[in-house]
């Protein structure tokens, strides 16, 4: 019966945490239609989500946006000074690597995440060779990003995800 | 207007100032930069760190003056942060695509090496 009404709680319980915090009042009134829309819409959402997301260890999410947040502002200085130079000329590159994290919710933060980096972006993900394209703004070694992305962000994901 | 704590005002308009001007870098880099892939990059800092600032500021600016939590400009940023990717990825495949259509049969077919125009 829960299943049935409720099928994506997590969705469901953001959905309200933003309506509450876009009417900015926390009132009963505000929290019975947030409640309200919240069902509805992931009711809606059930049609394209194939599975619920399950968190095995949400406090990591904590940690990861931390990382990502420091790494989206020294990515923003880099990108910058290159930008001020009077001809910008990055080497920029393209990396394919294989990624261990197959859990589509997790794929979908990794790919938010990287595009939000100025540094680089997430170009398309190849889910048959689990092999992901990523153009790099300022490209100076290939091994190192690859690294890089593999310690600060995969292995956070998959403790989190899978 | 009600007087601001000088405090206030430095932080305020330190954020709103350093998140204009990141994002007026990224908007002069969109148009300098020399080619596609290379431009996807520069739009990104408006809307990570200097939009982030901006709201940010406006956050700060209002919960105070108001006397109360203003937090509704995080949805601002998730949703931005959120929606950003889809358009980039999606202009970004296309151009992939179009450069692998145009490079078949030449070298390396899966990263195209960036046509450059100069």
């Amino acid at each position: 019966m829960m299943r049935r009404i409720l099928p994506h709680p997590i969705l469901a319980g953001l959905l309200l945490l933003l309506w509450l915090v876009l009417q900015q009042s926390a009132g009963f009134g505000h929290i019975l239609l947030g409640a309200l829309i919240a069902v509805l819409a992931s009711l809606a959402a059930n049609a394209v989500l194939p599975e619920p997301v399950t968190l095995r260890r949400p406090l990591k999410l904590v940690q990861l946006f931390a990382i990502a947040g420091l790494d989206i502002v020294r990515s923003n200085f880099a990108v910058l000074t290159v930008l001020l130079s009077r001809r910008p000329n990055p080497t920029s590159g393209f990396i394919e690597m294989k990624l261990e994290l197959t859990n589509r919710f997790g794929l979908a933060i990794l790919a938010c995440l990287l595009t939000a980096t100025p540094g680089s972006a997430w170009l398309e993900y190849d889910g048959e060779r689990s092999i992901v394209l990523i153009h790099v703004f300022d490209l100076k070694d290939e091994a190192e990003w690859v690294a890089t992305i593999k310690k600060r962000y995969e292995s956070l994901l998959l403790e989190i995800f899978e | 207007m009600t007087e601001l704590p000088l405090w206030l005002s430095i932080l305020v308009s330190a954020g709103v100032l350093l998140g204009a001007l990141l994002t007026m870098a990224g908007c002069v880099g969109l148009a300098r930069l020399r080619d596609f892939y290379l431009r996807i990059h520069a739009p990104t800092m408006g809307t990570s760190m200097g939009g982030g600032l901006i709201l940010f500021a406006s956050a700060l600016y209002f919960s105070v003056t108001t006397g109360r939590l203003v937090i509704h400009e995080a949805v601002i940023f998730l949703f931005v942060s959120v929606t950003t990717p889809v358009t980039l990825m999606l202009l970004a495949r296309a151009t992939v695509f179009r450069d692998r259509v145009e490079l078949r049969g030449k070298e390396e077919p899966i990263t195209p090496p960036p046509v450059d125009r100069a």
